[in-house]
């Protein structure tokens, strides 16, 4: 016999729940515009006529002008706004990218030990996040700005650090469902340990609940980076941040509203995008749910 | 007679439970399981039937330390399995295997069939190689009636029937000596469980299985069992060989049982033996005999002491009441 037997595929459930945020217009336009976006963050500024760092004290606060190549107009000090809201938009995903990273690894591992463990370790490990997440946030991270100077890499950290708890308890309550399910009980049955089956059955099935709750945290931790950029916290001259474009635009929203227009719409467009991209993977993740 | 290859010695399972609410509230236990004794041979079928929450799963679950028991013995070819570390408990995994009541909820669901099947191989077998293991888990297949195309399937994608073909495949594919079956076809459709009994029965024929069969269809036990244990309430009530105890019944609990079983013999006439009241609850079960809240023949000395399972016949027949002689079936 050459021909081997043919498989056939299974679907799995995760390429069921694709199938069917495919399906979701409104998803897939949110998933659209926030690859457009990232995409022109990235190569936008090459691309673009100006850098974002040079000062044109011909052009200072000009509105948007396209014989010029300020197609969005200029800032205060006559840099180009265009580039610039592509910088703050790098920064804004970068800072979302990197805070979801870090409270995913660690919220996901340390919720999924405490919910199947249980017990004494579950009560411990519960206990110390009860106490981290009673210290006020904002005063945590001040103090860390304040303490190791402004630093972007220190608001990544810091940011993931606090997001990683409500990760955590969300996923120790799945985890600590799934433990009863039969699938759980097979698997001891089988032989498997304590950390195999953490990892091979407790940790895929509640990637679901997870997922959603990304897509939740990135807008969230766009809002607060944007915030403490506001308050003077965040990234520092000459990079900047769509937080502190909108607080410039703010300052100067009578003489040259454009400053305030742009950076506010593209940090609206991002935040919607990424609540109706979370709609839509709830929905396709849970289909009966509707 | 064959070789005894388990040997369960007063068992007991106690849940703490929190009765009462609020300030008051205390643990009380709940008793699944409450003294039970038997023994299995090699090749035997051993059903053990009772009412719904009699602790039947329990049992079977606590002869596998899926659940730590709370006192007794399990012995398994002489070794005492509560005493061993969970390092060589998980070593005799191989020798043992479990098949669920629900099929689709004991397969994960992200896991593919042929995932889902060489599970205990890659964990009690990790000296296999990759395509020695693929061999053994398509054989597995075979042998349950599953295509070797579907291994790469997902357990959503396969009927109640199929799902419980794969139960099947993943316990026997380490080849065990015993598996523990709880109500392995009661959730399906009628017309797949005579198929899936059937193939239960060839497996046993074929492989030489001692099975412990967990139901509570009467009928079903009937036709594959050589003996059966009654359960009720966390005690032993009855235990005989098939034949025995369906012809003969000695514990009035046996006798309601069986003859709450419709029976398609026209001859035979029949009149049902109807059990009174509720179910006790287990955080309080009753003194001495737990059946007597519901039997017929109670009498004060069944309140008092708790009857001991003896002898009814030198052919193995035990019985767990104090008037079984009295009692004509
Ligand atoms: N983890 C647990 N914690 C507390 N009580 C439990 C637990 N598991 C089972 N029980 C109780 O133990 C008793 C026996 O349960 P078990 O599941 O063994 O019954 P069963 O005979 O298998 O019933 P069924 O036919 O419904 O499957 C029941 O009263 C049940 O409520
Ligand atoms: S011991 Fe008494 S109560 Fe229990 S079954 Fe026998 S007669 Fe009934
Ligand atoms: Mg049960």
């Amino acid at each position: 016999m050459t021909a081997a037997v043919e498989q056939i595929a299974g679907r799995s459930l995760w390429q069921d729940a694709l199938r069917r945020l495919r399906r979701n217009r409104a998803a897939v336009m949110a998933l659209a515009v926030i690859a457009v976006i990232a995409l022109l963050s990235i190569v936008g500024p090459w691309a673009a006529p100006h850098p974002y760092d040079t000062l044109n004290y011909d052009y200072i606060a000009i509105a948007p002008n396209l014989a010029h190549g300020f197609f969005l107009g200029t800032d205060a000090v006559g840099r180009d706004l265009f580039v610039r809201i592509l910088y703050g938009v790098r920064i804004s995903l970068m800072v979302a990218l990197a805070a979801t990273t870090v409270s995913l690894t660690i919220g996901i591992v340390y919720g999924a030990v405490a919910g199947y463990v249980g017990g004494r370790i579950d009560e411990a490990m519960m206990r110390f996040v009860d106490v981290l997440y009673s210290l006020p946030f904002m005063f945590f991270v001040i103090i860390l700005m304040v303490v190791f100077g402004r630093n972007i890499i220190l608001m990544f950290l810091a940011l993931g650090a606090v997001e990683w708890l409500t990760m955590a308890r969300i996923v120790r309550g799945q985890a600590m469902s799934l433990k009863n399910r039969e699938f759980i009980e097979a698997a001891v049955a089988a032989g498997a340990r304590t950390p195999t089956i953490i990892r091979r059955h407790i940790i895929p099935n509640l990637l679901g609940p997870v997922v959603v709750y990304v897509t939740l945290t990135i807008p969230q931790v766009i809002l607060v980076e944007s915030f403490l950029s506001f308050l003077g916290l965040g990234v520092q001259e000459p990079l900047t941040s769509l937080g502190v474009l909108i607080s410039e635009g703010a300052d100067e929203m009578e003489t040259a509203p454009w400053m305030l227009i742009f950076p506010a719409a593209t940090l609206a467009a991002l935040l919607f995008s990424f609540n109706f991209l979370g709609d839509g993977v709830r929905d396709a993740l849970d289909p009966k749910d509707r | 007679m064959s070789e005894t290859i388990l040997k369960v010695e007063d068992l007991k399972v106690y849940f703490p439970v929190r009765a009462g609410g609020g300030w008051g509230a205390k643990t009380l236990p709940l008793k699944a399981v409450d003294g039970v004794s038997f023994s299995l041979h090699r090749g035997e079928t051993l059903g053990i039937v009772g009412e719904s929450g009699c602790g039947k799963s329990t049992l079977g679950r606590a002869i596998l330390r899926l659940i730590d028991p709370t006192a007794g013995q399990v012995v398994w070819l002489g070794e005492d399995l509560a005493s061993l570390s969970n390092t060589a408990m998980r070593r005799k995994r191989r020798q043992m295997q479990i098949i669920f009541q629900d099929p689709l909820a004991s397969l994960d669901p992200r896991l593919t069939i042929g995932e889902i099947i060489a599970e205990p191989l890659r964990e009690l077998e990790p000296s296999l190689s990759r395509a020695e293991r693929r061999v053994r888990v398509e054989d597995a297949m075979a042998r349950v009636g599953l295509l070797p195309q579907m291994i790469n399937r997902y357990p959503h994608e396969f009927s109640g029937g199929q799902c419980q073909r794969i139960g099947i495949a993943r316990a026997i594919v380490v080849r065990p000596a015993l598996i523990i079956c709880d109500e392995p076809v009661s959730a399906l459709d009628v017309s797949v469980q005579a198929q899936v009994v059937n193939l239960l029965m060839d497996l046993q024929r074929d492989l030489g299985l001692s099975l412990l069969f967990i139901s509570h269809d009467l009928s079903v036990v009937r036709h594959i069992c050589h003996r059966v244990l009654v359960l009720y309430l966390g005690c032993v009530m009855e235990l005989a060989s098939s034949r025995a105890l369906f012809d003969r019944p000695r514990h009035p609990y046996t006798q309601a049982l069986i003859s709450a079983v419709p029976i398609p013999d026209p001859e035979v006439t029949h009149r049902p033996i109807l059990l009174e009241g509720d179910l006790p609850s287990p955080l309080a079960p009753p003194s001495g005999c737990v059946f007597r809240t519901r039997c017929r023949y109670a009498t004060d000395k069944c309140a008092q002491t708790r009857p001991a399972l003896e002898d009814a016949d030198a052919g193995g027949h035990q019985v767990s009441c104090h008037h079984w002689k009295e009692i004509a079936s």
